[in-house]
């Protein structure tokens, strides 16, 4: 998969009360949520990304609640993918089982401006900078989390074992 | 080489005779956790899924606790969906009405968790009952699903950090405090990923309401499990509720740590968690003068019945500053039976205090106790990141039950030894 698109920098510690404030948790409804997408972060998010967009974030991006809405508002704003340095490992888990792409990278963040364009190829496992041509390696994802991807997502992959054993 | 008590109870539920930290396992699922936030995800993902029946209906437990009693349309609307799931599926453990009590103080009380077990939850701090000795760690509602559907959910074995705690907790120093000290030294990453193992002597002298405690943030650190290993007060707690077999664990003499954290918890004072992270701790002496308008005892932190008794020891004959709402959540309707009984309440009502019913309510912003741009507020729960409690200009302080008490009554941050 090849992601192309502006990043736009958080820091450290980026909770899940920022990503989506729980004064919006009484609705699951995507759009609804996209709406609100790091409203406590930056409350102008929404306003300046464009869609395909990729998010920067620092370490333990995620932290805090399981709250799955938290992804949803982030695929939901048309944000292509997250890039941290790492993650909070209820975020990193519900992003693969819903299909959101998140990448780590502990190089790119000291590396780039806000606004600035990068190249995403998750297959090479390189970030590309577009203005300087500068690569920076992805850390290699696990082959289960891989078919997790590749399948679309938890329930999707789970349908899949479960057909591919009715026809054993 | 041996293995640690989050390895042994993973690898029983693998079904695998042997185990390391890194490996990917599916393992089954004794107890599976959703609330009125997260379980209308997980629903909607099992009826698309072609769910059908659930794999076992006394293995799930729904708890409508967060926005309860309804607090708009809008949560109205997603506890009816978890109530009509529940009951066309017949869920054993539905919870809601006057039945309701926050989750993680609930699901022990009843028994419906227990030692040995492996318990996932939408909801990060399912971590609690690692307390019991259980491998319990929060995940996301699709996880729910999935597990809804299939008994099974996707894990990698953690590694374990052992922390050692000796010495006596001075007066009016508890688990609260320990847990707060232990995030403040590693940081809000500084688990990440792993398990982090309690034991030594200050622990196995330690009551369940403070190993709940303790357990409860362990998330809080970054960790994907806390776990005491179930000692003589855990089968205690556990033997007028257990209503199943369960099965006990403890570590290797051999078992393999990355770290391991010797803290002698005679040297600590009350702690207090400064906005906006829980890991911005300091002593209670270092804490200067924090005015505040709210303070809130309650959660699935410290909403028990040990912690309420512990701040009507402080409020007894005293009043909550004119200028401080102080709102008082306790836990589940036992813990409020038992208030009531035990005249906890009527202190409390003296002191000027709001009781809510049981319920998250201001814990997470929700509803009941809201802040205003600019308001600070102590409160004995667990978060206090940007927005946590209401206003994203307002604060949050993170402390125990004795210490939120205290502050309540001088209307400022302030250690009971002060009144
Ligand atoms: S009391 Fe607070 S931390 Fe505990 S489950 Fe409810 S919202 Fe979450």
């Amino acid at each position: 998969m090849i992601f192309k698109g502006k990043v736009w920098k958080f820091g450290d510690n980026i909770d899940t009360d920022a990503i989506i404030p729980a004064r919006y948790l009484t609705t699951s409804d995507p759009q609804e949520l996209a709406a609100y997408c790091m409203e406590d972060a930056d409350p102008d998010f929404v306003k300046k990304m464009t869609k395909g967009d990729i998010i920067l974030g620092g370490e333990n991006f995620g932290c805090g609640s399981s709250r799955e809405h938290a992804p949803i508002s982030i695929k939901a704003a048309g944000v292509s993918c997250v890039i941290a340095k790492s993650f909070a490992r209820i975020f990193y888990r519900n992003a693969f089982n819903m299909g959101l792409p998140i990448f780590e990278s502990k190089e790119l963040f000291d590396a780039i401006q806000e606004g600035k364009e990068i190249t995403v190829d998750s297959s090479r496992g390189t970030i590309t900078i577009t203005e300087s041509d500068k690569i920076f390696k992805i850390d290699s994802i696990p082959p289960f989390m891989e078919e997790l991807i590749a399948d679309g997502g938890l329930m999707k992959h789970i349908a899949r074992k479960r057909e591919k054993n009715h026809g054993k | 080489m041996g293995n640690t008590i989050t390895e042994k109870i993973l690898m029983a539920h693998a079904g695998l005779k042997k185990i390391q930290p890194g490996d990917l396992i599916n393992a089954k699922v004794d107890i599976a956790l959703g609330n009125d936030v997260t379980a209308p995800i997980a629903i909607n993902e099992f009826i698309k899924a072609g769910g059908g029946k659930v794999f076992n209906k006394n293995k799930i437990a729904l708890v409508l606790d967060h926005f309860t009693p309804n607090k708009d349309i809008n949560s109205a609307q997603q506890c009816k969906k978890v109530r009509e799931f529940a009951l066309k599926q017949k869920i054993t453990h539905f919870y809601e009405g006057g039945n309701v009590g926050v989750e993680h103080a609930l699901l022990p009380e009843k028994g419906i968790v227990l030692p040995g077990d492996l318990i996932i939850g939408a909801d990060s701090h399912t971590c609690t009952y690692g307390a019991l000795g259980a491998f319990a760690t929060g995940v996301g509602s699709t996880d729910l699903a999935a597990a809804m559907m299939t008994g099974e959910i996707w894990l990698k074995v953690p590694q374990s950090i052992k922390f050692i705690i000796y010495g006596k907790l001075r007066k009016w120093v508890s688990g609260k405090d320990l847990i707060l000290n232990i995030i403040g030294r590693i940081g809000v990453d500084g688990a990440l990923y792993q398990a982090m193992e309690f034991t030594g002597e200050t622990i196995s002298r330690m009551p369940m309401a403070d190993r709940f405690s303790m357990a409860n943030m362990a998330i809080e650190a970054g960790a994907k499990n806390g776990i005491f290993a179930a000692d003589a007060v855990t089968k205690e707690y556990v033997k007028a509720r257990a209503k199943r077999d369960y099965k006990t664990y403890s570590s290797d003499a051999d078992a393999v740590y990355t770290d391991i954290i010797e803290i002698n918890a005679a040297k600590i004072e009350p702690q207090v968690a400064f906005p906006h992270l829980p890991s911005n701790v300091k002593g209670i002496s270092k804490a200067g003068k924090v005015r505040i308008d709210q303070s809130l005892i309650g959660s699935c932190t410290n909403g028990r019945i040990e912690d309420l008794r512990i701040a009507a020891r402080i409020l007894k004959n005293r009043k909550a500053a004119s200028h401080v709402r102080l709102i008082v959540v306790p836990a589940t309707p036992e813990i409020y039976r038992q208030s009531l009984k035990e005249g906890l309440l009527d202190i409390f009502m003296k002191a000027g205090a709001i009781i809510s019913p049981p319920s998250c309510g201001a814990c997470l912003g929700g509803h009941l106790g809201i802040l205003a741009e600019g308001e600070k507020a102590v409160a004995t729960t667990n978060r206090n990141f940007v927005g946590r409690m209401g206003h994203p200009k307002s604060e949050v302080y993170l402390a125990s039950p004795a210490v939120a008490a205290a502050s309540a009554v001088l209307g400022r941050i302030a250690s009971p030894e002060e009144l």
